[in-house]
């Protein structure tokens, strides 16, 4: 297999151009999947038996909190990277993901919140799934408040990294404590392995929506990272004819 | 069409306050994780065009 483009990843000269390539895709394609997603699962999909209209919050509940997790399984990734190859670009990637993980979080628990109040008839329960992705959103409060701490921009890369590489064990115990603690929340709609228990018509717009939430992701996180390498990189001749070219118009 | 009027579709059979502050929250934060960043660029590249100026001038 070829690497360079690995080595490459440490220019951030060059992740600033290829990222700006990719943004505007990302951003339409994030844009396009969430609207269709959004009226497919709020008007068309059709209401379940016995939840009635409610369980349509699947269709931003689910997406959500996907992606709170995936997100700091992220965070742990990069950080291992950041570690083991003193990769900076690893860092940029790790701080300016962990705000959108905490808001992720916050979306999956305040929709949660309002879909169990017509279900179990009350807005927190102190049930596994509930609690452990409390966990996840202080992880993330964590992570975020460590980063400010530390004013050395290497001793804080290194912190970070390891809180987010001690905090992923509790990605599996989200994941799978639905299994083995006696939880009002329901079991997974979506497992690779088997059939999805729900119709097509139901689940077809949440994987729309499923799309939709990481195409948001992947370019609001391009989008921070490309500030974050203009602020670290403003000594470098590229950064200042860039931003000359940026904000030539306001002169 | 699930629905067969729009008065219908808005009161979601009785959960549309739920279903609709759920989505309203949530594009909300959606917006606003476009939004806090793009303004950050703009006022980060102004403050930046000021200070390269500042030291063209010396």
């Amino acid at each position: 297999m070829n690497w360079t483009w690995f080595h490459k990843l440490g220019s951030p000269k060059w992740f600033y151009e290829i990222s700006g390539r990719w943004l505007p895709w990302l951003g339409w394609a994030a844009l396009v999947l969430i609207s269709v997603g959004l009226v497919w699962g709020l008007a068309f999909a059709p209401e379940d038996y016995q939840q009635g209209n409610s369980f349509r919050i699947i269709y931003i509940h689910v997406p959500s909190a996907f992606l709170a997790q995936s997100v700091y399984v992220m965070l742990a990734v990069a950080g291992l990277v950041g570690l083991v190859w003193k990769m900076k670009l690893a860092d940029v990637a790790l701080q300016q993901a962990a705000p959108i993980g905490a808001w992720m979080t916050c979306i999956a628990l305040l929709t949660g919140a309002v879909w169990g109040k017509p279900t179990w008839g009350s807005w927190w329960v102190w049930d596994a799934r509930l609690t452990s992705m409390l966990i996840l959103l202080f992880l993330y409060f964590g992570v975020i408040a460590l980063g400010h701490a530390i004013t050395n921009r290497d001793s804080a890369a290194k912190a970070c990294a390891v809180l987010a590489i001690v905090g992923v064990v509790n990605i599996p115990i989200i994941k799978y404590s639905v299994e083995w603690w006696n939880t009002l929340h329901q079991p997974a709609t979506f497992k690779v392995t088997e059939k999805p228990a729900m119709p097509v018509e139901m689940w077809l717009p949440l994987l729309v929506m499923v799309l939709g939430f990481y195409c948001f992701f992947a370019a609001v996180l391009l989008m921070r990272m490309r500030l974050e390498v203009l602020r670290r990189e403003s000594r470098a001749s590229w950064v200042r004819s860039e931003v000359r070219a940026l904000t030539e118009g306001e002169r | 069409m699930n629905f067969s009027s729009f008065s219908e579709f808005m009161a979601m059979g009785q959960h549309g306050l739920y279903v609709w502050s759920a989505y309203g929250i949530s594009i909300a934060v959606l917006l606003l994780n476009v939004g806090l960043p793009w303004l950050a660029k703009r006022r980060y590249l102004q403050d930046e065009a000021r200070r390269m100026r500042r030291e063209e001038k010396r």
